[in-house]
């Protein structure tokens, strides 16, 4: 029904009509009435973060775990321009948010006020969509509007600015059904794509002998129904799936069919299979740069499926064959349907020399490393926490990194939804804010962030918010004293001249932990690691564990800059690294 | 696709630009409220894509819609992607290519200003008269001259002004429309 209110009244009954339970955010001056309205009342809890590029973090590892939307509450000025990398990194990985930012009066907008910035032009390029609400009887309407478009399609950030004299202002409420879901006729995601395309696509699949399903985020932002698919197509047909960084959890780790995440620092067998495939199978997944390898010799052979919600995505970087626009849950189950129809076999007799082929890559062993009784490999720790943490309600977040793709590599995923990372901006700092809005959704699930010494000093003040929420959150830093990727190009790219990528002057990562009221526990002795990360995993309350491993370890297997699929340096590589890359492949990034 | 090596700025090589670039008149309806502009405008900046020619204005007041015409030069795969990327933004409802969607009409109005007195001024108003200029300002040195027509013929009217005391020109940009019955 419509009723009078006031528009910061109206933002939390908003937040509160789309069944919004959580918000991540940080008071100021032009944001003061929504948090007076905030404070009176106790449907929607308000999580007070450190700094606000942690709220954004923390939305975006709540919206991941959950498929809800992640909401984000800052003031004007600096409070909007330190979500900014928050808002990029969600519109990179389609993550839906909704961030609401304060504004000054719109009496003084334009006039250089104080804490005032273009809010709206700033984020344009950095949100799906973005609104400066100038009267509060547009306010209810926008905030709906907001959720539907975060959450629909391709989803992503979406930022509704308001200024305070409109949070003030009295005006009329309407309910998501007095508005519609939408004002902008002009907005149709795309949801079931065409069944001629889909019918066309499993006619090919039908036929194929060496085919792959190339799989990406898109199946799990479509919801865990779509994973459910995904393994029963792969069943059906008996083809072998790799995943993107995004992806990872949608297939099971532990099935046979199972090859491993693909691309830059993917296994062996996935690329090797990507490049010598007849059947490319696309869902949801975008041909990122990282994934392609040199996209003029990217899977030269191949036939095509692209099945994206985004059309813009089809046909960016690589050309398809067939185009399939539509929610990747929506295809499966139709590919799902129409296969039962046509065949109850697998191919399994077809496609057998290639799971034979598939099976003399899988035996270079390209995850293998070699293990050391006095030094902890990074690889070695995280294959162990894995171990330690089997079988129970485990989240896994990232900073970015190293220590990001070894989590990728020695992490295997059963259940979508489990793996929290930020894989196209490739945001350091991204990891243990994104642990606390993992942890504040699943409060009784065991929630570790995977880090890097360098990359959690970049957020490290958010310890503090899992402190006061008692977010117990294990910060499992895996600590090189470099940034280890960097070094790592430096070493292939830079003859070893390592500018500025060491940590010098580190902190004591167990002193701050209990400086800031958590444990600290440290570790440099590949014996005592099981100990140590039990004691981790016993303490009830956010930890910071400081593994100290060998600090000159590369991340292998990888597809050097300007190479294709077929040309990765393996881990049992001996020559001189610094060579591999030529002089044309080190402008590259 | 596949073909030759490039090396670009990104992070491998992309496939090598065989396509030759074109000129295409696009036309884009979107919903007209604030920040529209910004935002297509943004998103060429933003991708690196050219506009050659941009005329914006509100067509149809109850419905709250603007026709944006915008002239760019881009090669076949590029231009895919233009339509797809102004289709994703929210407020924009259809993006029509007219140049490659048959034939269409496309007209452009310039403001032009000739100084000059004698012979030279005389010849100015002749050859006004034969590109059906009007004359909208005149006074004992000058005349400001108004010429509508496809861009070509503006372009040659400039042409021909400019050894007659040309003094400045202003155009409005392209509006272009499709032939036939059939509406966007």
């Amino acid at each position: 029904m419509a009723e009078q209110m006031t528009g910061a009244e109206m933002v939390i009954q908003a937040l509160v009509d789309n069944g919004v339970e959580h918000i991540f955010g940080y008071p100021g001056g032009a944001a003061l009435p929504i948090y007076d309205a905030m404070f009176q009342q106790d449907k929607v809890q308000h999580i007070l973060v450190r700094h606000e590029q942690g709220a954004t973090h923390m939305a975006e590892g709540y919206a991941r775990s959950t498929g809800k939307v992640g909401v984000v509450l800052v003031t004007s000025g600096p409070g909007a321009t330190n979500a900014v990398t928050g808002l990029t990194d969600a519109l990179m990985d389609s993550i839906p948010l909704v961030c609401i930012t304060a504004q000054v009066p719109t009496t003084l907008i334009g006039s250089d006020a104080f804490q005032e910035c273009d809010t709206v032009g700033i984020t344009r390029s950095c949100t799906k969509h973005n609104y400066l609400v100038k009267s509060v009887n547009d306010l209810s309407r926008v905030m709906h509007e907001a959720f539907h478009i975060a959450n629909s399609g391709r989803p992503g950030p979406v930022l509704v600015d308001i200024p305070k004299d409109v949070q003030f202002a009295l005006g009329t409420y309407l309910g998501i059904d007095e508005v519609g879901a939408s004002r902008h006729k002009s907005y149709h995601p795309a949801t079931s794509g065409d069944s001629k395309a889909i019918e066309a696509a499993v006619d090919m699949m039908l036929k194929a002998e060496r085919p792959i399903f190339y799989t990406g985020g898109g199946i799990i932002n479509s919801g865990p129904e779509a994973s459910e698919k995904l393994r029963e197509l792969a069943e059906l047909t008996g083809f072998p799936v790799t995943s993107t960084l995004m992806g990872l959890g949608a297939f099971p780790g532990s099935n046979p069919q199972w090859m491993g995440m693909l691309g830059m620092h993917g296994t062996y067998e996935a690329n090797m299979a990507m490049h010598d495939c007849d059947l490319m199978i696309n869902i949801g997944a975008r041909f990122d740069d990282r994934i392609t390898g040199r996209i003029d010799a990217f899977s030269p052979g191949s036939t095509k499926i692209h099945v994206d919600i985004d059309p813009s995505s089809i046909g960016k970087n690589v050309r398809t064959d067939l185009a399939i626009v539509g929610d990747c849950g929506a295809v499966l189950e139709e590919m799902v349907r129409l296969w039962r129809s046509k065949t109850n076999q697998p191919r399994t007799e077809a496609i057998a020399p290639w799971w034979e082929e598939i099976k003399g890559w899988r035996a270079r062993n390209s995850l293998g490393f070699k293990n050391s009784d006095t030094t902890i490999k990074p690889q070695y720790a995280i294959q162990r926490l894995y171990e330690a943490t089997k079988g129970r309600e485990v989240y896994i977040t990232t900073e970015v990194g190293q220590h990001q793709m070894w989590a990728a590599q020695h992490f295997p995923f059963e259940m979508p939804n489990r793996w929290m990372t930020s894989g196209g901006l490739g945001t350091m700092g991204y990891g243990l804010p994104a642990a606390v809005g993992v942890q504040v959704a699943h409060p009784d699930a065991l929630v570790i962030d995977i880090a890097g010494e360098a990359s959690v000093q970049m957020t490290m003040q958010e310890l503090s918010t899992a402190v006061q929420y008692r977010l117990p959150i294990k910060v499992f830093i895996l600590n090189n004293e470099r940034m280890g990727m960097v070094r790592q190009w430096q070493d292939l790219l830079h003859g070893g001249r390592y500018a500025h990528s060491y940590s010098e002057s580190l902190p004591d990562f167990v002193k701050l932990a209990e400086a800031y009221g958590g444990k600290g526990i440290r570790c440099d002795d590949p014996a005592k690691l099981d100990a140590a990360i039990q004691e981790m995993l016993d303490y009830d309350g956010p930890v910071l564990f400081d593994c100290l491993v060998e600090k000159h370890e590369n991340c292998l297997p990888m597809i050097p800059s300007g190479k294709p699929h077929n040309e990765m340096i393996l881990p049992d590589f001996e020559d001189d690294i610094g060579a591999v890359i030529d002089e044309k492949g080190r402008q590259l990034v | 696709m596949n073909a030759h090596l490039q090396p670009s700025g990104s992070a491998y090589f992309l496939a090598a630009e065989t396509q030759v670039p074109e000129r295409h008149t696009l036309s884009v309806l979107v919903d007209n409220e604030p920040g529209i502009l910004a935002r297509i405008v943004g998103l060429f900046a933003a991708r690196g894509y050219n506009i050659d020619s941009l005329t914006v204005s509100e067509t149809e007041h109850e419905k709250g819609l603007s026709r944006i015409t915008v002239v760019t030069v881009a090669t076949p795969k590029v231009l895919t992607q233009i339509k797809l990327q102004l289709e994703r933004l929210i407020p924009v409802h259809r993006v029509h290519d007219l140049t490659s969607e048959g034939k269409s009409l496309e007209r452009e109005l310039a403001l032009i200003k000739v100084g000059g007195s004698g012979e030279p001024r005389a010849e100015a108003l002749r050859l006004a008269d034969a590109f059906r200029a009007q004359i909208v300002d005149a006074t004992t040195e000058s005349f400001v001259f108004e010429v509508t027509g496809k861009p070509s013929k503006i372009d040659s009217f400039i042409a021909l002004m400019m050894p007659l005391g040309l003094i400045e020109v202003v155009r409005t940009g392209l509006a272009a429309i499709s032939r036939g019955p059939e509406g966007m």
